[in-house]
């Protein structure tokens, strides 16, 4: 892993590196299989500057209304020392947080620096772990190792139990109506909330505690119905953990995809930057528009080779080892022969453009079948 | 998905401009259905900012609410989108025709019309769905009284998008969803969900192909988003600074006014794209069952409409028995719903003959004066020989019915090299000799297929009062309670 830390640092030309945060690092499992992706990550490149040299910029725009909701929430809910989160945690999660410190880790004596910030919530844990004290801690700063390079961390809030486990707090502000939320932002949510879980557990095994003291349970605070009122529900992210352990591993690995390139190659951004994503291979998506800064581009350059990826995963699966669109239609109307492995695809797509055909045909005619 | 949609997107890709899934249209279209743009504010869950809304394409109506945020401003916003509504409910109310005495003596009838409602796209269901439940619990007396017509602008949108949760129904439509229906475009779902993208590919404009105006669409500001979202940089830039003005105004109506024209540039072209949706629909001629669809959802207007007066808003949660019933009836639904459009539409029916079920050919032989005379009495039991290029998947003995007349039913005797041999067993009339016109000659076009319409039969469910242990025993009754009435809406 170190020994492929220089060659990334180059890929990357003197800009410094991107900071990963959890919402970063939790859209690293969306879409394992890109290679360009892979290693724009690894090597921390800007990817949103990237595609806004290469001209498709990224559409991640938020409005403030929401950002102002977000804070205005979070702002609410940690007023007066967590005051209304601590109630919640007792009422509603049942957490036996009774005598409770409140420490925020936001400022750190003399300065913010990430390295001083982090020690503290670090000399901070690891008192809290060996004395057993109900604390909520408020801006930790923790650090993942991501491909080499440290990526620091913010959970909102991480709550102490006295039974002897960490519960990491998640603070958003979709309203949770009748007990139902959004299933695409609880899923984004649960996702970024393993990222943290899986810090802190790293942080707790390097202090010399059993790292299963920090909760696969996390707490989930949102608005409830059409109110400010928090409301705290409980999620587990076992397997959201799974997939972010399992795609942190694969990443480390990037020393093979760094191999395989060229000398010299560098995303710094010149003229030369179309070429060199280009260079790399990607395995363009929709899904990818949701999570990836480089989606648009790698879209137009899916399109323009005619690859069928770009109609969605369902017709990927449906022609699965046809990947482009004039092979699709040479297979169909026979001007292309099969290959064994694809002879059986190859007979549906010749009667299905035969039925297509005479449907169509049919309903020209004015006719029904 | 299957094959045969996957290649339809191909074509598209290849050809620049969609291509056609279906031959006729599947859903009903009123004469003057009310066509809804939602937006609603970005951060908030039903925060309604504004909607263009109306039957004629000439003369929509803006409501919007110059500050989001405030209470007062967004129940007054609820109250005139109530009247709107309510007018076009009522405007489908009068006419009615007999369906003769129930069982329990009681006249029933039918309302000739429904009130249909057209929004973009599935996002607009969820709004309204929230929207109708964050209302449809208000009092109209006491403290936080509301207009009468809120609560029941709530009881209404609940019950229209529980209606679009039902396969067929046609009295709340998705524009993207129901083009979808007909034709695929050469880009992934994802793309389809934007209207302008989707028409783009449907209907290009003059110069362009499809690929070129979807990417026209995909500029927010050439071509602002359907809703209810709206664009971040239009709420940073312009949206923000209007209704800062508007606050900072004392509220001027000039003022108010520039939020609203704000927001009307915002609506105006996903209006004339709705409408230019409908018209693309309307060319298509309507499919044979749909106005049997649209019978049920007028027998479901007809029950909402005359049980409105003495229930309550519905409950947050469905019971036991409700939850299971109405499950039942949407699978119900369903099975029925795609039965019922392959047998209307040729080209939705090759889904079928592709995957083994259905095959179609030209009659080459057969026997079809055939009588069974094996038992007491002959019986008229005419064979045909339809020769198929079709994968045909169907064993001896499977029943199976003439898709364009299903009234035709038959039996598959054998599948051979030379093809399908079907034996006819009703639909020919009640003599030993069909009836004229009833069996297919040889050199006709037949389709046969094992699909059957309704084979999902009623299920019977406990009545509420008798709910298992297993479902938390017999539900409460379901009382409307202060707290309800009373939710923050913030």
């Amino acid at each position: 892993m170190t020994d492929t830390a220089p060659a990334l640092d180059r890929l990357r030309g003197d800009a410094p590196p991107r900071n990963h945060d959890a919402r970063t690092i939790a859209a690293l499992t969306a879409n394992p299989g890109c290679a360009r992706r892979g290693l724009m990550d690894a090597a921390g490149v800007d990817k949103d500057a990237v595609a806004r040299h290469l001209g498709f910029p990224a559409p991640f725009g938020q409005s403030q209304f929401a950002i102002t909701r977000g804070n205005g929430f979070e702002q609410q809910v940690k007023e007066n020392g967590c005051a209304e989160l601590l109630t919640l945690l007792r009422e509603r999660a049942g957490l036996d947080v009774a005598e409770v410190a409140y420490d925020d880790l936001e400022v750190v004596a003399g300065g913010e620096g990430r390295e001083l910030r982090h020690a503290r919530t670090r000399a901070l844990l690891g008192r809290a772990l060996d004395g057993d004290a109900g604390t909520l801690f408020d801006h930790p700063l923790l650090k993942l190792d991501i491909a080499g390079q440290p990526a620091y961390l913010e959970p909102d809030v991480i709550a102490f139990q006295l039974a002897g486990r960490f519960h990491v707090v998640e603070i958003k502000s979709f309203a949770v109506i009748d007990g139902q939320a959004e299933p695409e932002q609880v899923a984004a949510a649960a996702r970024q909330a393993a990222v943290y879980v899986l810090a802190l557990r790293r942080l707790v095994a390097e202090l010399g505690h059993d790292p299963a003291r920090v909760s696969h349970e996390v707490f989930l605070v949102c608005p409830e119905n059409f109110s400010n009122r928090p409301t705290a529900t409980a999620l587990d992210v076992r397997p959201q953990l799974a997939t972010v352990e399992r795609q942190l591993a694969r990443l480390t690995r990037v020393d093979r995809l760094v191999e395989a390139l060229p000398d010299g190659l560098t995303f710094a951004l010149g003229e030369e930057l179309p070429e060199t994503v280009r260079a790399v291979e990607a395995r363009y998506a929709p899904e990818c528009m949701a999570s990836c800064e480089m989606a648009i581009f790698c879209r137009d350059e899916a399109r323009a080779c005619g690859a069928t990826g770009v109609l969605g995963r369902s017709v990927r699966d449906d022609l699965g080892g046809v990947d482009s669109v004039a092979a699709a239609l040479e297979l169909a109307d026979g001007t292309r022969e099969a290959p064994p492995e694809l002879a059986e695809l190859a007979g549906q797509l010749r009667t299905a453009a035969r039925l297509r055909a005479e449907a169509l045909q049919l309903a020209a005619a004015g006719g029904v079948a | 998905m299957s094959v045969l949609t996957s290649l339809a997107q191909v074509q598209a890709a290849a050809a620049g401009v969609a291509q056609p899934v279906a031959t006729v249209r599947h859903c009903h279209l009123a004469a003057a259905p009310l066509v809804m743009v939602p937006l609603k504010m970005a951060g908030e869950a039903a925060a309604p900012l504004a909607v263009m809304l109306g039957s004629d394409r000439a003369a929509p109506e803006l409501l919007a609410v110059p500050q989001p945020r405030n209470r007062d401003l967004r129940f007054a916003f609820a109250a005139e989108f109530a009247k709107l509504v309510l007018e076009h409910v009522a405007a489908n109310v009068g006419a009615a025709e007999s369906l003769g005495e129930g069982k329990d003596g009681e006249e029933r009838v039918r309302y000739t019309e429904a009130p249909q409602i057209l929004l973009p796209n599935r996002g607009g269901v969820g709004f309204l769905r929230l929207l109708g439940r964050s209302t449809r619990f208000r009092r109209t007396e006491g403290p936080y009284a509301v207009e009468p017509a809120v609560p029941a602008l709530g009881r209404w949108l609940t019950w229209y998008a529980d209606r679009h949760d039902r396969p067929g129904s046609s009295l709340l439509l998705t524009m993207t969803e129901t083009l979808r229906l007909h034709w695929a475009t050469g880009q992934s779902s994802l793309e389809d969900g934007n209207l302008a993208a989707l028409v783009g590919w449907i209907d290009p404009p003059d110069g362009l192909d499809g690929p070129a105006a979807a990417r026209r669409a995909e500029d927010p500001v050439a071509s602002p988003p359907a809703g209810p979202a709206t664009d971040p940089t239009f709420d940073n830039e312009v949206l923000a600074p209007a209704i800062a003005a508007y606050d900072g105004a004392g509220r001027d109506p000039r003022a108010e006014e520039r939020v609203r024209d704000a927001l009307r540039g915002q609506l105006a072209p996903t209006w004339d794209l709705m409408w230019r949706s409908v018209d693309l629909l309307r060319t298509l001629p309507e499919g044979g069952s749909v106005a049997r669809r649209w019978e049920r959802d007028r027998d479901g207007f007809t029950w909402f409409h005359r049980s409105f007066a003495e229930s309550l808003p519905q409950p947050r949660r469905d019971i036991a028995v409700r939850a299971a019933r109405r499950l039942h009836d949407l699978e119900r639904a369903q099975d029925a719903y795609e039965a019922q459009r392959a047998f209307d539409d040729p080209l939705v029916m090759i889904e079928h003959r592709l995957n083994g079920l259905a095959f179609g050919g030209v009659v080459v032989g057969g026997d079809p004066a055939r009588l069974d005379e094996s038992g007491k009495r002959p019986k008229l039991r005419p064979h045909l020989l339809v020769a198929t290029g079709d994968p045909v998947r169907l064993d001896p003995g499977a029943t199976v019915v003439n898709a364009a007349r299903p009234g035709l039913k038959g039996r598959v005797l054998e599948v051979g090299a030379d093809g399908v041999l079907v034996e006819l067993t009703g639909g020919m009339g009640r003599g030993l000799v069909p009836a004229a016109g009833s069996v297919p000659q040889v050199g006709e076009r037949v389709v046969f297929t094992s699909l059957t319409e309704g084979s999902f039969g009623p299920a019977r469910f406990p009545e509420a009062e008798d709910t298992p242990w297993t479902h938390g025993g017999p539900p409460a009754e379901y009382v409307p309670t202060d707290e309800d009435a009373q939710e923050d809406w913030s």
